[in-house]
């Protein structure tokens, strides 16, 4: 394992409420620089409003939260600057073309036009997309696109990426490409930030979190996990923790 | 069986009035803009005026009286139509729509009766007119122009305004939302659902329909009402034939939004589908802004086929005019034409499956 | 209109025959048969992109195939369009319940379109409606993944379908909600209802009677799990080790492995042959490869790779 650097995620009694109820309830936690961690959680469990706020998307009610060294609530334009963002459901323009999509993100990001360019074709010859340069994104199969939304993501080195779901609905062979991809840029130093439902994948990560109602239920190795809870895989160890969720 | 279709097709309309009940956005476009608009316009539209259609009584026919009617023949404000014999005829041009001003000279003074009710057109014809009666009064008698309004005779503009925007208000509620209402099944998933149950897809779309139908009819109640008591628009017509001409509208507009429904996939396309292609020719070429008269004649033959142009004209003249039904008998029947043909086109649109 | 029956006077929940299927040229179906037994628990397995949906889609009568025939319950998806749409359950892929509308409006409002009442086959919902009673007066759009799913089934199911099609119900839906889901359909079949239900997630093939792997529009294979785990042609050996995607690259560059695949906590390792693995695992003695059974996934990977080439 790379060298990890000191913590780029702090969370310290992080806490969103709407109104009476409490999506996510006084969460700490800190992840290492170059490091995987798994954020998994139940449906409705405040996994999606806690990655909002870590993003700077959202502001927290109480407690606080460092991400990339800056506060999320006071400078999230510096904390958007120096995260990455993939989901499922938004990550590429489906009518842009593939290198369009990559100047478009990098732009945004405030990569030099020469860099993007070196770049892009380096970025496309990884992926084995060289051909697919001009292909509008709508054109190719969700893996392609999931692999191409995730380089897109990284693409400005930032300190961390946030992935949200990213293998759903995603082959076997092309979901396991994908980890491969994180596991590249977690040892160029980038923090991998990651929800997922497949529990296979909760093994790739370096620590996972399991958020049961609104607070974090469980945090340690796979390894530690499976050891503490007596269990086979990380499924049963969800399951367990899952199973004692109380609110709908 | 026909208890259990009526019982499922009330279940619709049910369903439909929550939708429309529980959005905020819905809710706010319904009653605010109708509410708002009609409150906000008191500001008048400036018009130009030509070819204003004339009638002359003239019961002197001296030298001096020709003079002023070639001088009004010769300019191209006025078309001199009608040489009236008796007095009486002068209100029958007017309720014919056969002029718009009537020259009346006198022994010693000349009279013009104007129709305003287009307030600034009434207003612009009674000046020039009074302008070419002077120039051209070279004889001895003093001739002392009389300007006399008629059916609006304080110049309220808003009158001229409530028939032109009740067309705007039934275009935006009922085409824009029923089309945007129909479509948000579609992109929510719900309408693959209904397709593939035993439900009849006209029974779908129709029981969209009626709740904007109603809806429309309670606003259209609304408008008249605020007209007469804030807004102190004298509603002279017969209340009845109003709302049968206003219903028949209201139809042609729920049709015209079920045809975009039928054309477009998605909310936004339907809504841009309908303030483009409904709601522009509603305010430029319905006679809402600039008059029908005024504007060219290609336009003039377009407007021919904007719904609104036929219930504006018909609204003005039974809200405000107060004629008599047999005389907006011929926009009924465009509009009951239009409703008709246009339901057709889009029921035979909606599919049964998916494309 | 007659209804096409086998001996025991039951006609197959589905039926297909040659099945193509073109979008603007691009094909989403090719060559498709199947047939699916009254009474089974069928899974359409594979991922987005693999014509599941547009199976559905063919079935339910919402889309005709470009060639090819299709029978639901006896009735043709073109012709007895009409009495197909009374005996069948549709859940879509997306969510498709009103948001606006409370559970028990969505419930009401799928009941009338049905011609039914939530009264009368409440026996079948009960279950899973029980679990939704203590929000019924909340609004669809405001329940968790789990529940808007378990609304969903219920309103499929209102009307005592005979053959129920279900597209990625759990797509996006944790495990715990997963499982119990699955353990709700087994009961459904045990009422007598035909289920066609499709999946991206492979560890949820066990759960059926009988799978299809579905892979660009064409059914890769039928079998039941239990067959296809059989049937996979090498040994598969696992291997626990630390540093597993180290250990990954090592063993794809090894001229005796044919593939390496990581497994969650462990990789699967599959050799060229029988002869390869002894040597390996005489020359790596360190690393304790233990032989197991395949998994579902193990075979959709293998048949992938094997169509691809």
């Amino acid at each position: 394992m790379n060298t990890l650097e000191k913590d780029v995620i702090v969370a310290d009694r992080l806490t969103k409420s709407f109104g009476a109820f409490t999506a996510v309830d006084r969460i700490c936690f800190s992840v290492a620089g170059g490091e995987i961690f798994g954020f998994l959680g139940a449906n409705g469990a405040g996994k999606t409003t806690a990655m909002r706020m870590l993003c700077g998307l959202s502001k927290p009610t109480s407690g606080s939260a460092q991400v990339a060294g800056f506060d999320i609530a006071r400078q999230p334009e510096q904390v958007k600057r120096n995260i990455g963002y993939m989901s499922q459901k938004f990550s590429l323009y489906e009518d842009l073309r593939v290198w369009e999509n990559i100047c478009l993100f990098a732009g945004i990001y405030g990569v030099k036009e020469k860099e993007i360019r070196r770049k892009t074709t380096e970025t496309l010859d990884r992926l084995g997309l060289a051909r697919e340069r001009n292909t509008l994104v709508k054109d190719l199969p969700l893996g392609w696109k999931q692999k191409l939304a995730f380089s897109v993501a990284v693409f400005h080195e930032p300190r961390i990426v946030f992935l949200d779901e990213p293998t759903g609905g995603v082959d076997p062979i092309t979901r396991r490409q994908f980890w491969e991809l994180i596991r590249e840029a977690a040892e160029r130093g980038i923090t991998i930030f990651v929800t997922t439902h497949y529990m296979d994948e909760a093994e790739y990560c370096n620590r996972v979190s399991i958020m049961v109602d609104g607070r974090i239920a469980a945090l340690d190795t796979p390894l530690s996990l499976r050891a503490s809870f007596r269990a086979q895989n990380m499924d049963e160890v969800f399951r367990r923790l899952a199973r004692k969720a109380t609110r709908e | 069986m026909k208890h259990a279709a009526a019982h499922t097709f009330l279940s619709f309309i049910k369903k439909e009035f929550f939708h429309i009940f529980r959005d905020v956005r819905t809710m706010l476009i319904i009653v605010g803009i109708p509410v708002t608009q009609i409150l906000i316009i008191g500001f008048a539209v400036s018009t130009e005026v030509k070819q204003v259609p004339t009638a002359v009584y003239d019961p002197l026919k001296d030298a001096s009286t020709r003079a002023v009617i070639e001088q009004l023949r010769a300019s191209e404000l006025f078309d001199v139509r009608t040489m009236l014999e008796h007095p009486d005829e002068i209100d029958r041009v007017f309720e014919r729509g056969e002029a718009s001003l009537v020259v009346v000279f006198g022994e010693a003074s000349v009279q013009l009766v104007v129709d305003a009710t287009d307030p600034n057109q009434g207003t612009t014809t009674a000046e020039y007119a009074s302008n070419i009666i002077h120039t051209a009064g070279a004889s001895p008698l003093q001739i002392v122009p009389e300007v006399e309004m008629l059916y609006n005779p304080e110049l309220r503009s808003s009158y001229n305004f409530v028939p032109g925007l009740m067309g705007l208000i039934f275009m935006i509620i009922c085409a824009m939302m029923t089309s945007i209402a129909i479509v948000r099944e579609k992109e929510t998933g719900t309408m693959e659902v209904l397709l593939a149950s035993p439900v009849k897809p006209a029974h779908i779309v129709v029981s969209k329909m009626i709740p904007y139908f109603l809806i429309s009819w309670v606003i259209f109640v609304l408008i008249l009402l605020l007209s007469v008591f804030v807004l102190n628009v004298p509603v002279s017509g017969n209340l009845v034939w109003l709302n049968v001409l206003t219903l028949l509208f209201i139809l042609v507009a729920l049709s015209l939004g079920l045809l975009i429904s039928t054309l477009v996939k998605t909310q936004v396309a339907a809504m841009l589908v309908s303030s483009m292609g409904l709601m522009m020719p509603v305010m430029i070429l319905s006679g809402f802004i600039f008059p029908i008269e005024s504007i060219p004649a290609a336009l003039q033959a377009i407007s021919a086929v904007i719904p609104a142009r036929w219930y504006i004209a018909g609204a003005k003249k039974l809200m405000i005019e107060g004629v008599p039904v047999y005389r907006v008998a011929k926009e009924m029947l465009v509009l009951a034409g239009m409703a008709t043909g246009i339901i057709l086109i889009s029921l035979r649109n909606f599919k049964t499956r998916l494309e | 209109m007659e209804k096409r029956c086998d001996i025991t006077g039951a006609p197959p929940a589905v039926v297909c025959r040659s099945i193509h299927k073109s979008y603007k040229g691009v094909k989403a179906l090719t060559n498709l048969s199947l047939e699916i037994s009254k009474g089974e628990l069928f899974g359409l397995i594979g991922p987005d992109g693999s014509g599941k949906t547009t199976l559905f889609r063919i079935l339910t009568s919402l889309i005709p195939a470009d060639s090819g025939t299709a029978e639901v319950a006896g009735w043709d998806v073109v012709r007895d369009y009409r009495q197909l749409r009374t005996q069948m359950g549709y859940m879509p892929g997306r969510f498709s319940l009103y948001p606006d509308l409370t559970v028990a409006e969505n419930l009401q409002f799928f009941a009338t379109v049905f011609n039914t009442t939530v009264a009368e086959n409440y026996h079948l919902i009960r279950e899973v409606f029980q679990q939704l009673e203590p929000f019924k007066n909340r609004r669809a759009g405001k329940l968790s993944g789990g529940m808007k799913q378990k609304l969903a089934l219920s309103c499929a199911l209102i009307h005592k379908p005979a053959v129920l099609f279900l597209d990625e119900p759990t797509t996006g839906v944790d495990p715990v909600s997963r499982k119990e889901f699955w353990e709700m359909l087994r009961r459904l079949k045990n009422e007598g209802i035909s289920i066609l239900v499709s999946t991206p997630y492979m560890d949820e093939a066990n759960r059926c009677d009988r799978i299809a792997l579905m892979q660009h529009g064409e059914i890769l294979s039928v079998e039941t799990p239990a067959q296809m785990r059989a049937q996979f042609p090498k040994k598969i050996y696992r291997l626990e080790v630390d540093r597993r995607f180290g250990w990954l690259e090592m063993l794809r560059k090894a001229p005796e492995v044919e593939s390496a695949f990581l497994f969650g906590e462990a990789l699967h390792v599959v050799f060229r042959s029988d002869a390869d693995a002894l040597a390996f695992r005489t020359n790596a003695p360190a690393l304790a490869f233990t032989e197991i059974r395949p998994e579902i996934e193990d075979c959709f990977i293998y048949l992938m790779n094997k169509t691809e080439k």
